[in-house]
């Protein structure tokens, strides 16, 4: 897979403070790319230093395994800030030409994309309004589209649903997914677990300065798991949940089988398992299922696990800043 | 090509947003006119124009370029705005040249008021036009310049605003305009030379009336020379502080 972005020991000091602490990754062309951390756990000090926005301390970055100059790198990447940034005085429409124009898009070019843009997130009725009197959930849109007016190859994205509405974090999420698909790859912050769980291909969880883990959900999870287990739900009235679990037990001495409630059965193992020969047995047994899973640990409580942050304090410290 | 639809874009949107908006417009036009006004009223008799000509010109240059260049950039740079500037693949050097550009243009605007005013309204005498555009261009220029310091210095709209009158107000009385150089308390005279805006006016000078310190190819020497000291001195600023 060729490497899109490359960070060799990136590094990023203030004075006595490290902010960013030699960190490594490659971002592969493609895929959608996800830091995961708290509060002050140098996410967009990385993107700075990726964007040229900051100098950095130490270390390396390449792209498209080029160590080339940024101002070379800056034509080829979208920037989304943590902030939404763009002129108060000009509309809509106005915006997204002149960060056009900053590209060296030409007039036909720039006004073309703007519109398709404008179109694309729901904002063609606002296109003719000045930014000052958008909404938060709009100026965070129109600042996406302006990252995008010059079609990078490359989107970061510093928390771009963060402190918006429903609607429009959905709406942004699905631009995400329909950028991706059409071959950009982006580079994501996030401190919503469920929204790097379900946007990117691979997630690295970094907190003060360093990444801790980097992988897919599925690849962060399976490290956590400490136990392979299935849930069975029966219907009480049905069946005698002792008699279940007695015939469960003769079938697969190898597991261990432990009556939940009085209408589902938990079976444990050390070993991979899966859910089919148990609902294969008891259905030839003749007893009525009305639900069987497997059990896995969420992201979150792999993020908990590798991390040690309480997911609940982090949320928090967001809501207040 | 890429670059100069950037520069161009950028020159654009500074001229229309803050430039030309109305407040400014009027304000460079109602300046130069207060003055004028002002002086008329304290000499109450009819002022021989050409004394006062060439300050008027100085000033409404400098008070157009100075001020705007400084606010419209810590004005941006607080809202953030001016990070996508940063962002985009531009030299800062093509940036900060497009930045200045409208205040320079702005500046060399301002002062057709006055001069227009003064020659059809007062039948004033311009010894040596071509020499009075370049006076006037050059002068744009280095106070849009000394703007560019300023606002690299400041951290807010208000600190530009103050430290632009900081640097204003002294120079107007230093730099030669109402009292001549040669008339100033000899230890306050280093100071008048080591201001820029010392040598513009004394080119404005030779050009109304004729008269001046320095040889025009000299002042236009030493304001070469501060234009190249400050445009790079800010630029390294610039790359140092706002690049952190
Ligand atoms: N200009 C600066 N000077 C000094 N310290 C800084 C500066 N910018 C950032 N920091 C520090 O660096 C650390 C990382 O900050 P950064 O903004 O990258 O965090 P983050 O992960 O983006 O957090 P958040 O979720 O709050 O956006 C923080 O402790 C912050 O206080
Ligand atoms: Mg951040």
């Amino acid at each position: 897979m060729e490497n899109v972005i490359e960070s060799k020991n990136l590094k990023k000091t203030y004075g006595d403070f490290t902010a960013v602490d030699c960190i490594s990754f490659s971002v592969f062309r493609g895929e959608i790319f996800g830091f995961l951390g708290p509060n002050g756990a140098g996410k967009t000090t990385t993107i700075n230093m990726l964007t040229g926005m900051a100098r950095i301390s130490g270390g390396q970055i390449f792209y498209f395994g080029e160590n080339m100059p940024i101002k070379k790198a800056q034509a080829l990447i979208g920037v989304v800030p943590d902030e939404s940034n763009l002129y108060e005085e000009m509309n809509g429409f106005e915006n997204l030409c002149f960060c056009g124009a900053l590209y060296g898009m030409a007039k036909k070019d720039r006004e073309k994309r703007a519109g398709l843009l404008l179109d694309l997130l729901g904002l063609k009725e606002a296109a003719g309004k000045k930014y000052k009197a958008y909404s938060k959930g709009m100026k965070r849109k129109l600042t996406i589209a302006a990252a995008l007016v010059h079609s990078p190859k490359i989107l970061y994205l510093d928390e771009p649903t963060t402190g918006i509405d429903v609607a429009s974090v959905r709406q942004i999420r699905n631009m995400i997914k329909f950028l991706n698909q059409e071959g950009t790859t982006i580079f994501l912050t996030t401190h919503y677990i469920e929204e790097a769980e379900r946007l990117c291909d691979r997630i690295a969880f970094i907190v003060e300065g360093r990444i801790i883990r980097i992988g897919t959900v599925e690849e962060l999870i399976e490290g956590t798991k400490e136990t392979n287990s299935v849930e069975i739900f029966f219907d009480k009235r049905k069946n005698d949940s002792i008699v279940i679990l007695q015939k469960l037990e003769a079938a697969f001495p190898s597991v261990q089988c432990l009556l939940e409630n009085d209408n589902s059965v938990k079976i444990s193992s050390p070993e991979k398992i899966d859910i089919a020969p148990f609902v294969g047995f008891l259905s030839s047994e003749g007893l009525w299922i009305s639900e069987a899973k497997l059990l896995k640990p969420s992201l979150e409580e792999a993020f908990v696990k590798i991390t040690g942050i309480e997911i609940e304090k982090m949320k928090k410290e967001k809501e207040k800043k | 090509m890429k670059k100069a639809i950037a520069f161009w874009n950028i020159l654009l949107k500074d001229m229309r947003n803050y430039y030309l908006k109305p407040p400014n417009i009027s304000w460079g036009i109602i300046f130069p006119f207060a003055w004028m006004l002002m002086l008329f009223i304290r000499t109450k008799t009819a002022f021989n124009i050409d004394e006062v000509f060439p300050g008027i010109v100085a000033m409404s240059v400098l008070f157009g370029t100075t001020s705007m260049l400084s606010v419209t950039i810590t004005f941006e740079r607080k809202a953030r705005s001016f990070e996508r500037l940063l962002l985009a693949p531009i030299s800062t050097e093509l940036l900060i040249f497009a930045k200045i550009s409208g205040a320079i243009l702005f500046g060399i605007i301002n002062s057709t008021v006055p001069i227009i005013a003064s020659v059809l309204l007062f039948k004033a005498n311009v010894y040596n036009p071509v020499l009075l555009a370049t006076g006037v261009i050059f002068l744009s220029v280095v106070s849009t310049l000394l703007g560019l310091f300023i606002s690299v210095a400041a951290k807010e709209v208000f600190e530009a605003q103050t430290y632009s009158n900081f640097f204003r107000f002294p120079m107007i009385f230093l730099c030669g305009l109402f009292v001549p150089v040669s008339a100033l308390p000899f230890f306050l005279r280093p100071l008048s030379y080591i201001l820029p805006v010392t040598y513009g006016v004394d080119i404005i000078k030779e050009a109304i009336i004729g008269t001046s310190i320095f040889h025009p190819l000299l002042n236009i020497a030493v304001l070469t020379a501060f234009c190249l000291f400050l445009f790079n001195f800010s630029i390294f600023n610039i790359k140092r502080k706002w690049i952190k």
